[in-house]
């Protein structure tokens, strides 16, 4: 082993009575990684995230940080901060106080505080911003300085709770691709959790995706979408249609299904099933072509009904009917997309390979 | 009709507040002997005020006895909010309750028991029992004051502290207490005031030994007022306005 990883975990288990919260949770994050945990609200990612801040204490299992087991190591002793979900600014400290305050813990002399509460808040991008109460910021402004308090003090490990969660749409836009290039410009490693698939879909090198304490899939962003390793990947990640069925034949790594609705369609299995067995296929909105007649060589095909349209710009979709289950369609936005309206009777193709076959989650 | 009916009523619901006290600081530099004609300005009351030796004395003993009985409850009362808000442990509810009970039983009972109490145990009255009484009777109002802000609290924030390199101790120090002290402040001023003008309790549990304000004035109203007491409202007045005038200002410089 060269250099240790910034953060490196070994199986993790944290219970509450008889419940694990985390599950045997193993990582390895290499250093200046953007690294997301990514779950729906329940899944663990905070208890997961107190454990590496030192709030709480694994039952089984090892942290390492930069090589260094951390397990008994109080939050106050670890090169590890963290931002937290509503930020947790002191109120009663100027903006410069509050960056200040990890530096004054580590008995920095005054005068190099200031530079550096200038220099860091400079970084930000809110210069000359130090003698200002907490309460005068806005909200993307106070979101700055909990990251300037945190990346003041050069961590190895910057936790990230949600911090994105109380902005309005628009600012959370922004402040994506600001946090991405924060990241880059300080080359600290991130760990930031977040139950927002796009967040982290935008911002991370590496993304894990947790459900019941578990780890589903590790990947970046492109290969989680494009090669979910499982259903609830496959379902929480990026949008996504569900056609159930069961499957008819295997070849290779590609299955027929016959849906419920009656109609045979073709996907690739994502883990081997036999013949028979009860099957769930996935294909994404942007896979499915429309047609109302002819359709190429090689894909597969599916009569559906149209229910409504529902137009968003870029991202304008159709929604159709196939045997009572709703599937959602990209509209084309070059100007050639069909006039649509409820009741038409329509073809949805796709490409094979762009479907993926899961066994169904309960037999 | 419509603009001055409300206006006139608000008038004179001030005017009922705060003639008495006006009047009570005019005669104060009354000359006359009289507490009821005027006899032009002069200051002879605050002299014999100044010269009434016994009077002097109960005043220092009540402002010392309040100074006190404020700070012991506003530190006990502190450290009871805390520990009711933050820790679950048995009996937690019946505690909070009894704070109520405390605060709500009539002073009399509060009086009788306490002087029970202290004559079983053995505990001369004097300064000692009257400073158990006062922080008992003000206890319960220190610990719903700083509850009360503490219910407020972003529970990170210690945890926000830690993070960044603080122990526990400086935690408190640069975090929890600036932000519960005008909590601390407010209940420690409520505590003063309600220690300064008690007669009913004090009644009970002072001794010779130790004669404080309130009494001294309730036994001179049975041998006739005399305009002195004007005199000592008026400064007492002046006390609290400025008391009142230096914790807003400190609540102000804590905000900012």
């Amino acid at each position: 082993m060269a250099t240790p990883s910034d953060l490196f975990c070994h199986q993790l288990i944290r219970r509450f009575g008889n419940h694990p919260a985390v599950d045997g949770i193993s990582l390895d994050v290499p250093a200046g990684t953007f690294f997301s945990i990514l779950g729906p609200s329940g899944c663990g990612k905070t208890t997961l995230l107190r454990l590496l801040a030192g709030f709480d204490r694994p039952d089984e299992g090892d942290i390492y940080i930069r090589g260094e087991r951390m397990n008994r190591v109080p939050p106050n002793h670890r090169p590890v901060n963290m931002v937290f979900q509503h930020l947790a600014l002191f109120p009663t400290m100027s903006v410069g106080d509050n960056i200040a305050y990890g530096l004054k813990r580590q008995r920095v002399p005054a005068a190099r505080r200031r530079q550096r509460v200038e220099q860091v808040l400079e970084q930000v991008g809110l210069p000359g911003l130090s003698g200002r109460m907490p309460s005068e910021l806005s909200g993307g402004q106070r979101q700055r300085v909990a990251l300037a308090r945190c990346l003041v003090l050069e961590p190895t490990l910057l936790l990230l709770d949600e911090p994105l969660g109380a902005l309005d749409l628009k600012l959370r836009e922004q402040m994506k691709v600001e946090l991405k290039h924060l990241q880059k410009q300080f080359g600290t490693t991130f760990v930031y959790i977040t139950h927002d698939q796009s967040e982290a879909m935008v911002m991370s090198d590496q993304v894990a995706v947790m459900k019941d304490g578990r780890f589903d899939q590790v990947a970046a962003p492109e290969e989680l979408y494009r090669e979910p390793a499982t259903a609830f990947v496959a379902g929480f990640v990026g949008d996504n249609n569900r056609l159930r069925g069961q499957v008819v034949s295997v070849s290779g790594d590609r299955a027929q299904l016959r849906l419920t609705g009656g109609a045979i369609v073709e996907g690739r299995l994502a883990a081997p099933l036999e013949p028979g067995a009860s099957a769930d296929l996935y294909v994404r909105p942007e896979s499915l072509v429309l047609s109302d007649g002819e359709v190429a060589e090689g894909l597969s095909r599916c009569r559906a009904s149209v229910r409504t349209t529902l137009f968003d710009g870029a991202n304008s979709r159709v929604e159709t009917d196939i045997g009572g289950e709703p599937v959602f369609a990209r509209l084309p936005q070059h100007g050639s997309a069909p006039s649509l309206s409820a009741g038409d009777s329509l073809q949805l193709a796709w490409e094979p390979d762009r479907a993926r076959v899961f066994g169904a989650a309960t037999p | 009709m419509s603009r001055w009916l409300p206006r006139a009523y608000l008038t004179l619901v001030y005017l009922l507040l705060y003639v008495p006290i006006g009047i009570l600081v005019l005669f104060s530099f009354n000359d006359s002997r009289s507490g009821y004609t005027w006899g032009g300005l002069s200051l002879r009351w605050y002299q014999s005020l100044f010269n009434n030796n016994a009077m002097v004395e109960a005043m220092w003993n009540s402002l010392w006895l309040a100074l006190s009985a404020a700070t012991v409850s506003t530190v006990i009362g502190a450290l009871t909010a805390l520990a009711l808000h933050r820790y679950r442990f048995r009996g937690k509810k019946m505690l909070n309750g009894m704070l109520f009970v405390v605060m709500m039983s009539p002073e009399i009972v509060l009086a009788i028991s306490l002087l029970a109490l202290f004559l079983l145990v053995g505990i001369q009255l004097g300064y000692v029992s009257l400073l158990l009484a006062h922080v008992t009777f003000c206890l319960p109002f220190v610990v719903i004051t700083v509850m009360a802000r503490l219910s407020g609290f972003d529970e990170r924030l210690p945890e926000a502290a830690r993070d960044l390199g603080a122990s526990d101790f400086t935690m408190t120090r640069t975090v929890l207490i600036p932000v519960i002290m005008p909590a601390l402040l407010a209940g420690w001023l409520l505590g003063f005031t309600l220690s300064l003008d008690d007669v009913v309790v004090s009644t009970f549990v002072s001794g010779p030994s130790y004669e404080i304000l309130p009494l001294r004035i309730y036994s001179m109203v049975r041998v006739g007022l005399k305009p002195e007491v004007n005199a000592l409202g008026t400064l007492l007045l002046v006390f609290s306005l400025v008391m009142l005038m230096l914790s807003q200002w400190i609540l102000s410089r804590s905000k900012r």
